[in-house]
């Protein structure tokens, strides 16, 4: 069974032509009367209006290795729920409606919390994104509300005018319109959704902590993998790259030459996406400066640094090379670092634009300096130059 | 945790402030502060240009240029002339490729 919404496929079709001008891709392989439905959903509510599919507030152990998938590859962007209205409970005309985003993620965060209420919960078409994201995208936006107030009919259902977003949603919710437009009063409730019972147990009030976002070890550790991995992803690229350098000699590329010099570097190059993906990030509060590019740069460094003693002469049998392992893979996960900005729940672009503008040229200039002392290097073995 | 001071594009009108309080109400870093009918700029470093208080102040009072703050998306934006975004998941529907 399907949410209660009514003009879906026509939205759809809108939103896919919007991106890639691709009108001919199919809409959606699901079609509303072919598929079963989701294991999360535990009955039906009548309503008025129909029935409506009731959900359950307990995560089962395929949700949670689901939030496991999507939090360490690209299965998230597929990780979704169909929009529309849910009930959760047995809720009647004065129950609170929940408004959340179609990422299965953020549905989950919110249905968990709503153990033992009798609650609506109304999902937007967010493309399958996080509220926060959505809202600075404009998808959790004002149209998108109004749009699926309207098609669900809302207002035939609940006695009220009240709805509770996520905090989080109010970059792409413009509330003062979605009242004159919808009649419905789009109040924002707690960032989190765990602290929901106790706003409601308060009469729909926020405390300061409820309205405040923070950025606990938890949250940014569970962050790490997206940044690993797709650095990760380059690593066999490098490790070529790698190896080539040092087993290039007069006679051809040797093997032996390859992996005594090289793999040394390897073990840094990893090291250094340890650095620049985990170490800094869950060491941020920790690592002085507020620059990311700086922070980065210190966690590379010590790890150049740790990596050098650890293996003396091995990394770096010329001085030409300890400048490249001391220059060059600091600033690589300084780099790396600098990438997690998108993920902080603190940083903004003015910050970001101001990084890049010192960062990218020292960058490009450690980079190029690393190329030529590695020439430096390459000649000296080959006993062409000596230093 | 706090990123670069004096960096924010965060712009308050104080005279235009009603007190209305929206601000506060969206604001996840406590920015704004109330100070008797009105609302004051407490701390603005505080800022992440998220923009829900400027897209939900009645009188315009708060004016702020939001944006992705990922730093991928703004090296792509450099090379390509455009504004950064991060719209780099696909669109409805799991058979259509991805945009970007």
């Amino acid at each position: 069974m399907q949410p209660l919404d009514l003009p879906k496929a026509p939205a759809r079709r809108q939103d896919a032509a919007t991106c890639c001008g691709a009108s001919s891709a199919p809409l959606s392989s699901r079609h509303p009367d072919d598929a079963l439905p989701p294991p999360w959903v535990v009955g039906e509510q009548q309503t008025p209006l129909g029935q409506v599919p009731r959900i359950s507030t307990v995560l089962t152990r395929a949700d949670w290795l689901g939030a496991i998938r999507s939090r360490i590859s690209a299965f998230r962007m597929a990780y979704r729920v169909s929009a529309g209205l849910y009930a959760v409970g047995s809720p009647g005309a004065n129950a609170e409606v929940f408004v959340s985003a179609n990422y299965k993620l953020s549905f989950d965060e919110l249905r968990r919390h709503l153990a033992g209420l009798d609650a609506w919960v109304l999902v937007l078409d967010t493309r399958g994104i996080n509220v926060w994201c959505a809202a600075g995208k404009g998808t959790f936006g004002t149209e998108e509300l109004v749009r699926r107030v309207q098609a669900t009919g809302l207002a035939g259902l609940v006695s009220h005018r009240r709805l509770i977003l996520p905090q989080l949603a109010a970059p792409g919710v413009k509330a003062r319109e979605v009242k004159a437009r919808t009649g419905f009063i789009a109040q924002f409730g707690p960032v989190r959704a765990a602290d929901i019972p106790a706003y409601l147990a308060a009469g729909c009030r926020k405390t300061p902590a409820m309205a405040t976002v923070h950025f606990p070890w938890r949250d940014r550790l569970v962050l790490t993998p997206m940044e690993i991995l797709p650095a990760m992803k380059l690593f066999p690229l490098y490790g070529l790259a790698v190896l080539l350098v040092f087993g290039l000699q007069p006679q051809g590329i040797l093997f032996a030459a390859a992996w005594s010099g090289g793999w040394p570097f390897l073990l840094l190059g990893a090291a250094t996406i340890g650095a620049g993906a985990f170490l800094a990030p869950m060491l941020l509060p920790l690592l002085p400066f507020r620059s990311f590019a700086v922070k980065g740069w210190l966690a590379g460094l010590a790890t150049a640094v740790a990596t050098g003693t650890l293996l003396g002469e091995r990394l770096t049998p010329h001085p030409a090379l300890s400048v490249v392992v001391y220059l060059l893979y600091p600033l690589l996960a300084s780099y790396i670092t600098l990438q997690f900005t998108g993920s902080t729940t603190f940083t903004h672009m003015s910050g970001v634009k101001k990084e890049l503008r010192y960062a990218l040229p020292v960058y490009l200039g450690g980079a190029a300096l690393s190329a030529l002392l590695l020439g430096t290097f390459k000649l000296a073995e080959w006993g062409i130059w000596s230093s | 945790m706090r990123y670069l001071s004096n960096t924010v594009s965060l712009r308050f009108d104080a005279g235009g402030c009603t007190g209305c309080g929206s601000c506060l109400e969206v604001c996840p870093h406590n920015v704004f502060a109330r100070q008797g009918q009105r609302v004051a700029l407490a701390a603005r470093d505080n800022c992440m240009e998220c923009g829900a208080c400027a897209l939900n102040c009645p009188t315009g009072a708060i004016q702020v240029k939001a944006g992705v703050g990922c730093a991928y998306a703004i090296i792509r934006g450099i090379l390509t002339g455009s504004e950064p975004s991060c719209d780099c998941s696909p669109p409805a529907g799991p058979t259509a490729s991805p945009c970007c």
